[in-house]
């Protein structure tokens, strides 16, 4: 960043000796725009579009398919739709704080995305403490949540408003300490260092650096759904019982920005297991050239984040709604007493071996064939037992 | 089994199950989807597929229409309006008017259970939305026209023998709801 800025005041495009602080804020304004205008919007539509896909082959459905190639563009569609329908504001409601919330929400969606490492160099800002940045920002969410909740002056929606602060403020716990491990292995709580410590061959990602790392990444992803109010966490929406919850009362573009933050979170989940977990954007150097490394870093933890919405699209789809109580369970009586066991596991570990273990990382991503061998093995024999025809196409 | 026992065999329980739960739907993405995608993506249309004494929309026939009114004495909505007037000299029946009100019509097929020639008819035909009730009323008689008259013996003329056939084979698997004489099948998908 700095040295983009360097060179824009040395090439003279903003004349001769301009002000340091103005270029920069410049450009940290205009790529600010960029990367929220040209990736975290577009991706939040795409994924209503994929996930609704995805779900739709889980059970044996089609899914949008009109709208567009593919019905690729129906997302566009149902954001045009969703911003033109006419903004609702209850007359009961506290109409100033009930305004507010939706933008809070959005808030809480942009601000990570300023210490995304999107690649070597494509980071907006390298914070020397980026992921407790990124962990609190998100933390904010509960703010406009609960202020949704609360004025929008309806049962359902205080009820939806609490149980998703509820929920929020406990699987934080849980979501901090899995990111402990890491940062004791690292030292950093830089987002690039934290890749940079990280090879790009799987047995030297952190998830496969020792035992209590690969607990924490999976306690991390399950409590990152948690906190995104997705399924089979996403009690403060549960239809059944209170309509919509939070956003009941909201209509329009209000609640089309509640649904893109939603939805814009999944990346932001991506973005946090890749950069700890996953090697991040760590590619094997094959060119000199910055450009051409950066590209193949940019499509590799694109990828990678990708894949892992994949894969909480894949548990949406298959595991049902938990109960309030066995919510509060799974986190206070199961997640924090195992997260903080491996974070004194993780501790030992590194006092132990201070540079990692190498034979460990091999060992640990045999063990992830292995299982993943097993699964294919079970799909394969459910996919026989139903005795129906088999279409390997993703698209129909 | 202590309480950590138990602690222990509930995480267990959750993996195990997640990863058998993981398995099941994952074999659904290789699985073809049901769905049909009516009306366009279809290989067959909906309406080919239908079977033969299917109850869709009436239809009538007007080459073999005799004219004998049976079938608007049979509607217990008066949903059929027919209009002939019978020459007393030559004794031919004029038809000047066969209209059925589709948004009256309640597909109950009493109507073409006596008709003798089979004329009037449910076809497999069900799209029947339009954007108002006048439209929906069917006019088979454009100008006034002959009623059909029935030979002895088989039918000669070439144009209408085929339709008459038609008619009559509608008639017999109307005798027999059971099915037990199968006319020869319509092509089906």
């Amino acid at each position: 960043m700095q040295t983009l800025i360097q060179n824009l005041i040395a090439s003279g495009t903003f004349g001769r000796n301009p002000p340091y602080g103005l270029v920069a804020a410049i450009v940290e304004f205009v790529l600010g725009a960029v990367v929220f205008l040209g990736v975290a919007l577009p991706f939040a539509g795409i994924v209503t579009w994929l996930e609704r896909r995805v779900w739709a082959r889980i059970q044996s459905r089609v899914g949008p398919n009109r709208v567009g190639p593919q019905g690729f563009l129906q997302w566009l569609a149902d954001g045009i739709k969703g911003i033109c329908k006419e903004d609702l504001i209850p007359a009961e409601a506290d109409a100033p704080l009930f305004k507010l919330a939706p933008y809070l929400v959005m808030l809480a969606f942009i601000l990570p995305w300023s210490v995304m490492p999107f690649s070597s160099s494509l980071i907006l800002a390298d914070l020397n403490v980026g992921i407790l940045f990124f962990t609190a920002v998100t933390a904010l969410t509960v703010v406009g949540v609960l202020m949704a909740g609360w004025s929008s002056n309806d049962k359902w929606s205080l009820i939806g408003g609490i149980r998703s602060a509820a929920q929020i403020v406990s699987y934080e716990i849980p979501a901090g300490l899995s990111i402990f491990p890491v940062v004791l292995m690292t030292g950093t709580l830089s987002m690039q260092g934290i890749i940079r410590a990280q090879g790009w061959s799987p047995q030297h990602w952190f998830l496969f650096a020792n035992p209590f790392t690969f607990v924490a990444a999976n306690i991390l992803f399950i409590s990152a759904l948690a906190e995104g109010n997705r399924t089979p966490f996403d009690l403060p929406e549960a239809e059944s019982e209170l309509v919509a919850g939070f956003a009941t009362e909201y209509s329009g573009m209000r609640y089309t920005f509640f649904f893109m933050a939603e939805w814009g979170n999944l990346f932001l989940v991506g973005a946090l297991i890749v950069t700890l977990f996953l090697g991040g954007w760590r590619f094997p150097h094959m060119s000199n050239s910055p450009v051409v490394m950066n590209i193949l870093e940019l499509i590799t933890f694109n990828v990678k984040v990708l894949a892992v919405v994949f894969l909480s699209m894949w548990i949406r789809g298959t595991l049902p709604r938990v109960r309030i109580d066995q919510l509060m369970t799974l986190c206070w009586k199961y997640f924090v007493p195992i997260s903080f066991a491996d974070m004194i596991g993780t501790a030992v570990w590194v006092a132990i071996w201070p540079d990692g273990n190498a034979f460990m990382g091999y060992l640990m991503f045999a063990a992830g064939v292995v299982i993943i061998a097993m699964f294919i093995r079970r799909v394969v024999f459910y996919a026989r037992r139903s005795k129906m025809e088999l279409y390997f196409h993703p698209t129909i | 089994m202590g309480a950590f026992g138990s602690y222990v065999q509930n995480i267990k329980d959750t993996v195990t199950t997640i990863f058998e739960g993981m398995a099941v739907t994952a074999s659904h993405f290789v699985r073809r989807p049901y769905t049909v995608q009516y009306p366009d993506r279809m290989p067959v249309r909906v309406q080919d597929t239908l079977p033969f004494r299917y109850r869709g929309i009436l239809e009538v026939d007007l080459e073999i229409c005799t004219g004998c009114l049976a079938c608007e004495r049979a509607c217990p909505i008066d949903c059929i309006v027919i209009a002939c007037e019978k020459d007393p000299k030559t004794r031919a029946m004029t038809i000047s008017q066969f209209d059925i009100d589709i948004a009256k019509c309640m597909y109950c097929g009493l109507c073409s259970e006596p008709c003798p020639t089979g004329s009037i008819h449910h076809t497999t035909e069900f799209e029947g939305a339009d954007y108002s009730l006048e439209s929906l009323i069917r006019r088979f008689v454009p100008e006034p026209v002959q009623a059909y008259k029935p030979k002895k013996g088989p039918e000669t003329d070439p144009r209408i023998a085929p339709i008459l056939n038609r008619g009559m084979r509608y008639i017999n698997e109307f005798a027999q709801p059971g099915g037990e004489k199968p006319a020869e099948e319509e092509p089906e998908a």
